[in-house]
């Protein structure tokens, strides 16, 4: 157990590093980088009602509860469940009493917490949760692809996919701001790839105590259990559950306002920006538009300079935010686009891709949108693979069936 | 007992006094059905709980329709609907935020047997290897209730439910036994027949540290097709057959038997003839009767031990 504080401790992570003479600059993989976050913003509660958090191995996340496991945190305890399931239910039960709470799982372990992921929501409780996203099996597999996390799209969280580790921890810090903001008070998932970020390490800005105890007031939770009679979770006729799902639409509809306001307190406490809900590249002008989610957007980025060159007026957008899906912000950015190819690391077996699923629709009339179902199942997209799709997307003259790109 | 509160119900053959909870924690006005056995566990434990405040975690079962509908509530203590496999661990972190805030507040899980037995079962058995600080009573009334009358794994042998017409092929889990194998601190069986028993227990199990079980048997005369006055009759009967001992079970060893069982044959035929659930598959009461004195043996042998071990040297 280590009782430094995490952002000037190498102890923390075991294998930091301090670099240039800046000391909160470590070297640490994403699922370090996410306990790392998690564990600031738990120390940022105590002096509010503490924090707690269920935990349960699963490959590739392991390594976040288990560095989670070895802190030590005033006022918190972490519980080591028998199944996600149970991790869930213990930090909607640390939520439900006004603590802080954070866990974090895969694949087939989202799919197992699956019920309970939806009760969270229901009860509106700002439980952060940071998935590793990893094929969903059997047979088994552990490579990267989005299917698992977004299975989950109608579970009424607030979903956030990641391109690097500074992304990974910065989410997780901004994750509670949003999630506990009263007009918000909804959960938030916080996703990264596998492997491509969970185990690669790079040099993160891991933020102080004290600066995170700015950006983050204790949590007050409006509906917190207190000595009240009242049943929480209970009965609903259809016309109460319409009143309530009313309410979630609400808080959806509130996250843009209010994550810009995080974005712009983000800013001026830690000297960063946090990344946009939907972030474009070289779109100015764009004709052809590759649009994306989480590490594939670097490769297509490299793909677009390379069209570029060949005076290909291309652009490319990473949905970093899925839920809410951004869709003003895809309509607007997708104006002038004339081709447009969704890249998708899932499969909707009877659909196609579930990004293209969503936002096909948001670009303009006469666009060609094709989708290109690409590295499903964890395969390595590589520059070549984009550029496959580009040639693709060029030569056709009316969208087709979803492309299923295969990657190996 | 202190005065009368006369707009509050009798319930549990005792009556709400001034010394009680301000309110019980089953309020009037709920809807379970006449003569259900919870009901009566759940006025006993607004006696135990007098000057105790409690929170409820109460998985999706009868207990939580008892509730009535949002933004009502018919329990008169802080209450969390769970999902149904996960009252233990919702529980589990209830307690421990009440410990890190200094909270006298004990958390007290409330589920049927299928809650208990079967789809929380991991959940229930993780729990208590942990030794979480919560007490949880099961209230077994022997059926999937709240799904309109199921087998569950505590439907006894020979019981006709929609599930198993002709009646069920295997006995009933042994959950006192499951539970204290997990050596826990306290384990108790308690009989709605035997209130100062119960209150007794309820008392202790409240406010002891650590896991606490407690397993109910609670008439549901809607599933057992039974006369609803006779819920508590049929309890005694029960424990006078020796069908349902009354002990308790201190760090998974020291066994006390609470109330003695003259394992009355008598009892026993009256018991099943008592329940329509019965009828169609019958029953040999000497056989049952036969597999009762060995249960039983086996019990006062644990109960001997314990006694033994005591006794000075």
């Amino acid at each position: 157990m280590t009782t430094t504080d995490p952002g000037h401790s190498g102890a923390l992570s075991g294998r930091a590093h301090a670099k240039h003479g800046d000391d909160r600059m470590q070297l640490v993989s994403a699922n370090h980088a996410a306990a790392i976050a998690a564990t600031l913003a738990a120390r940022a509660n105590r002096t509010g009602r503490g924090f707690g958090s269920g935990v349960y191995p699963i490959t590739p996340q392991t390594e976040c509860i288990e560095l989670l496991c070895n802190q030590s945190i005033e006022k918190g305890h972490v519980v080591r469940v028998e199944s996600e399931h149970s991790a869930m239910a213990v930090c909607m039960g640390f939520a439900l009493a006004g603590a802080r709470t954070f866990t974090a799982s895969s694949s087939n372990g989202l799919a197992y917490m699956t019920e309970n992921v939806f009760a969270a929501g229901f009860y509106r409780l700002p439980i952060v949760m940071m998935a590793v996203n990893r094929t969903l099996g059997p047979p088994w597999n552990l490579w990267a692809d989005h299917g698992d996390t977004m299975a989950l799209r109608d579970a009424g969280w607030i979903q956030l996919y990641c391109e690097d580790n500074q992304e990974v921890a910065d989410s997780i810090l901004a994750a509670y701001r949003l999630g506990e903001d009263p007009r918000v008070l909804l959960p938030v998932l916080v996703c990264q790839d596998a492997f491509i970020l969970s185990h690669t390490m790079m040099m993160t800005d891991l933020p102080a105590q004290e600066t995170v105890d700015r950006f983050l007031p204790p949590l007050d939770l409006p509906h917190r259990l207190t000595e009240k009679a009242r049943t929480i979770g209970g009965l609903d006729y259809p016309r109460q559950t319409e009143g309530h799902r009313m309410q979630h639409i609400q808080a959806m509809n509130a996250v843009p306002a209010v994550y810009r306001e995080v974005q712009a307190s983000f800013a001026e406490t830690f000297g960063r920006s946090l990344a946009d809900p939907v972030v474009p590249y070289r779109m100015e002008d764009a004709e052809v538009v590759l649009v994306s989610m989480g590490t594939m957007a670097s490769t297509v980025r490299v793909a677009v300079d390379a069209a570029r060159e060949r005076g290909v007026a291309a652009g490319a957008l990473r949905v970093r935010m899925f839920r809410p899906l951004p869709d003003a912000l895809l309509r607007s950015y997708l104006g002038k686009a004339r081709r447009v190819g969704i890249l998708d690391r899932n499969l909707c077996p009877g659909l196609g891709g579930i990004l293209w699923g969503e936002a096909r629709g948001l670009a303009p009339a006469g666009a060609i949108v094709q989708n290109y179902l690409a590295g499903v199942g964890g395969g390595d997209v590589r520059p070549v693979h984009i550029e496959r799709v580009l040639a693709d997307l060029a030569g056709r003259e009316r969208a087709g069936e979803p492309h299923f790109l295969e990657v190996g | 007992m202190g005065a009368l509160l006369s707009s509050e119900p009798m319930l549990g053959g005792m009556a709400q006094t001034a010394s009680d909870r301000a309110e019980p924690v089953l309020r009037a006005g709920n809807t379970n059905c006449g003569g259900c056995g919870m009901s009566i566990g759940l006025q006993l434990l607004a006696h135990a709980a007098a000057d105790t405040p409690i929170q409820l975690a109460i998985p999706a079962c009868c207990g939580i329709v008892t509730a009535g509908p949002f933004p009502y509530s018919a329990y008169g203590a802080p209450t969390v609907a769970t999902t149904f496999a996960s009252a233990a661990a919702v529980a589990c972190g209830m307690a421990h935020a009440a410990r890190l805030n200094g909270e006298k507040t004990r958390v007290v899980c409330w589920a049927g047997d299928g809650g208990t037995y079967d789809i929380g079962m991991a959940t229930l058995s993780a729990s208590a290897e942990r030794n979480d600080d919560l007490l949880y009573i099961c209230y077994d009334n022997e059926i999937y209730g709240n799904t309109g009358g199921q087998r569950s794994s505590a439907t006894p042998l020979g019981a006709s439910t929609t599930t198993t017409p002709n009646g069920k092929d295997v006995p009933k889990k042994d959950i006192l036994g499951v539970m204290a194998a997990h050596a826990i601190p306290y384990a108790a069986t308690v009989s709605l027949a035997h209130p100062e028993d119960a209150l007794r227990k309820l008392r202790y199990a409240l406010h002891a540290d650590g896991f606490r079980f407690l397993h109910i048997l609670a008439p549901c005369p809607t599933c057992w097709k039974s006369e609803p006055a006779e819920g508590i009759e049929l309890v005694r009967l029960a424990v006078r057959s020796g069908l349902f001992a009354v002990y308790e079970v201190f760090d998974g060893h020291r066994t006390v038997i609470n109330v003695d069982s003259e394992l009355s044959k008598d009892a026993l035929a009256r018991y099943f003839k008592g329940q329509g659930r019965f009828r169609k598959a019958g029953h040999e009461v000497d056989a049952v009767h036969a597999q009762i004195e060995q249960s039983w043996k086996r019990l006062r042998r644990r109960a001997a031990e314990a006694r033994s071990d005591e006794a000075p040297a």
